[in-house]
């Protein structure tokens, strides 16, 4: 009897369960459409950072993406067929991308994989695209890494040291520096290649580093390596590090009376960098991927149609969101088909492709050659400087 | 489960495992994949019940445990280029042991200072040690540091993901059941009055901490090489509460019904992936839901215990 009771108990248990697992089986029922490119559509896998500690980043970069998604489709897409965006949210989590992107590509079938925002998730899914043999775009993962782990991975954007070498040019022949001051994050892999680089560039076109502080990325007072830095009378610092720690060394900076210009690489891009800055950053200068107010018409026509359907302005992220897929567009077109070989060809073959952030050359190791955008900080807001060829 | 039945299980389950990992082909990829994950979780599930469940030590940190063991058992494995099947199993199995013994090591650690605290208390101290352990990561150049390391072998399979999962289920339930073990239940239903009885309670904790220790190390390195890229943002705090998740929905202290959550748990949020951007919250509010219906876990035979 004592066992029935406890079967009994059991049975309340599994009641719950059941109802779980019920719901698991409405989930199941989607029929898995065959792999391969049978249907009328063009599958295209998409994995971004939609929930998690980095959704700003990963919304914007699916906006961008969907938009050209949306344009292509009213073109009439390519080869005879619309494209079909999939796109799974990795909640900015490690170990998520890799289950995504191979649900994508053995469940879903898709010919192309386009993401991610953060270089540790796009390594993350890059050795599984590059296993399948399906071409992987990643619009802004900047780590030289990330490209390194195939010949089908690619990327949009530029890395990392090529902005140390631009804000190097810059400051030599417009703000016309010549003892400069570096303030590196040594926490950060993107702050130590920017600063190397930047140093490279600078020494090579007759510059002087005259001092050279570092700090560790969420530090939060600066005043010891700021009052070393001012002994040496700079005529600018080079700040290669993130917005939270950009901002708040200019504004100890200025309260030290430095009053110099401070610059830094695209991790100072953020609408919080002024929050955080505030008047300290005026007169400031940031090298990134791409401005709203370039008066080219392709950025024109682009922030036109993404005000248009999202009632904002397009951030780099979207920006590059954006030519990620218009190349991928542009190199089914030229291959003819969506054959994951072909394609790959296609794309290492790309020249002087006019994206939204500037003219694109794939070079030898997949990564695009194209260039960078200056812009400083005027009352508060981002302003266009101009732009620098590689 | 009943324990004379156990041995059966074991051999059986290995078994098992080693046949549908010879058919794998024919499995899709991603539910390959899933099932990977699941014979991690009932791993990670299952030596943390022994921790939390068994013995009654509010442990935060296993996630800290599971990166001691995903990181050395890549960085051995990744010093080896391709060979053929028997060597790279050889290989494999030699880099898990290490990687588990080295989480066994630092639970060891870890828990000869830490284990003398009680509840609220220990909590904090775990979860404090999970942090270090992956900020320490973070820091190491030679690993990648925040940045991350590849891991060359895609040699997680299904033998292996659930040949493990059987031995520690098999570990902790023979464990438990043996004359040793019940020190361990007794240490968790009054600590007390176990020491009256001449158990020494602190030595039972750190065993049964250092137990857990080895196999989420285990389970680290299996997981390293199923995903073939770890972060130390992979086993933040919220992983090791994912883990603690499991153990207390599938019922503190009763192994299967921490196998089922860990099961559940797992599908679930892929299941749930029609619905996108609500999924977690689904998620989430399911398991709020059961654990109102259900507070003493949903298999467990016990109820809830009167506080």
């Amino acid at each position: 009897m004592q066992t029935f009771q406890a079967i009994m108990k059991i049975w309340r248990g599994q009641f719950l369960a059941a109802a779980v697992i019920a719901l698991f089986l409405t989930g199941c029922n989607k029929p898995s459409s065959a792999p391969g490119v049978g249907g009328d559509t063009i599958k295209v896998g998409e994995f971004a950072s939609m929930t998690g500690s980095e959704a700003t980043f990963g919304q914007s970069s699916h906006k961008g993406t969907a938009l050209a998604i949306d344009d292509l489709n009213a073109a009439g897409g390519v080869l005879g067929k619309k494209f079909e965006l999939l796109m799974e949210d990795d909640q900015s989590q490690a170990g998520q991308p890799a289950t995504v992107v191979r649900k994508l590509i053995s469940r879903d079938g898709v010919v192309a994989i386009l993401g991610e925002v953060a270089s540790s998730r796009s390594l993350e899914a890059a050795p599984i695209c590059q296993q399948n043999k399906i071409p992987m775009i990643s619009p802004s993962s900047t780590n030289p890494k990330v490209t390194e782990a195939g010949d089908y991975i690619f990327r949009v954007c530029f890395i990392d040291p090529f902005q140390g070498t631009v804000m190097a040019n810059f400051a030599l022949h417009t703000l016309h520096l010549k003892n400069v001051a570096v303030l590196t994050d040594v926490k950060s892999d993107y702050s130590l290649g920017l600063a190397k680089f930047f140093k490279e560039g600078f020494i090579a076109g007759g510059g002087k580093i005259i001092a050279e502080q570092n700090y560790s990325g969420g530090d939060k007072d600066f005043n010891a390596q700021l009052t070393s830095l001012k002994s040496s009378k700079p005529d600018g610092i080079f700040v290669p590090g993130y917005y939270t720690e950009a901002g708040l060394i200019a504004l100890q900076a200025k309260q030290l009376g430095i009053n110099v210009p401070l610059f830094g690489g695209d991790g100072w891009e953020s609408s919080s960098l002024v929050p955080i800055g505030g008047a300290a950053l005026e007169g400031d200068y940031f090298s990134t991927h791409y401005s709203p107010e370039d008066t080219s018409p392709a950025v024109q026509d682009f922030v036109k149609k993404f005000k248009a359907k999202y009632k904002e302005t397009p951030d780099a992220m979207a920006a590059l969101g954006y030519d990620s897929a218009m190349i991928l567009a542009a190199a089914m077109k030229s291959a003819g088909t969506t054959d994951g070989a072909k394609v790959r060809d296609a794309l290492a073959a790309v020249k002087d492709f006019s994206g939204v952030t500037g003219k694109i050359t794939m070079d030898a190791n997949r990564n695009a050659s194209k260039p960078a955008v200056i812009l400083t900080i005027k009352n508060g807001e981002f302003k266009y400087v101009e732009t620098i060829s590689p | 489960m009943n324990i004379r039945h156990a041995k059966t299980f074991l051999l059986g389950a290995i078994a098992l495992s080693f046949l549908v990992s010879l058919g794998a082909n024919h499995i899709n990829s991603y539910w390959l994949f899933i099932a990977y994950d699941i014979g991690i979780n009932i791993i990670l599930a299952v030596s943390l019940n022994l921790i939390n469940g068994y013995t009654g030590q509010f442990s935060l940190g296993h996630a800290g445990f599971m990166a001691v063991g995903a990181y050395t058992a890549a960085v051995i494995t990744n010093q080896f280029g391709e060979m053929n099947t028997f060597a790279s199993g050889a290989v494999f199995l030699s880099a898990l042991f290490a990687g588990g013994l080295l989480a066994a090591v630092a639970g060891l650690l870890v828990g000869i200072p830490t284990l003398r605290l009680r509840g609220d208390y220990l909590a904090i101290v775990t979860l404090g040690f999970g942090e270090i352990i992956r900020v320490i990561f973070q820091n190491m150049e030679k690993v990648g540091g925040a940045r991350g390391l590849s891991v060359i072998h895609d040699w997680t399979n299904f033998f292996w993901a659930f040949g493990f999962a059987a031995v520690t289920v098999y570990v902790v339930t023979s464990l438990v059941h043996s004359t040793y073990g019940r020190g361990f239940i007794a240490v968790r239903d009054d600590e007390v009055a176990a020491s009256a009885m001449g158990i020494n309670p602190t030595k039972y904790k750190v065993t049964a901490f250092v137990i857990g220790a080895f196999f989420a190390g285990i389970a680290g390195g299996l997981y390293a090489h199923s995903k073939q890229f770890i972060t130390p943002g992979g086993f933040n705090f919220m992983q090791s509460i994912a883990i603690v998740v499991m153990v207390i929905l599938g019922g503190m202290g009763n192994t299967i019904g921490v196998i089922i959550a860990a099961v559940l748990l797992t599908l679930l949020p892929e299941f749930l992936r029609p619905v996108a951007e609500y999924r977690m919250i689904i998620y989430s509010l399911l398991l709020i839901i059961l654990m109102l219906t259900r507070p003493q876990g949903l298999f467990s035979l016990r109820k809830s215990p009167a506080k």
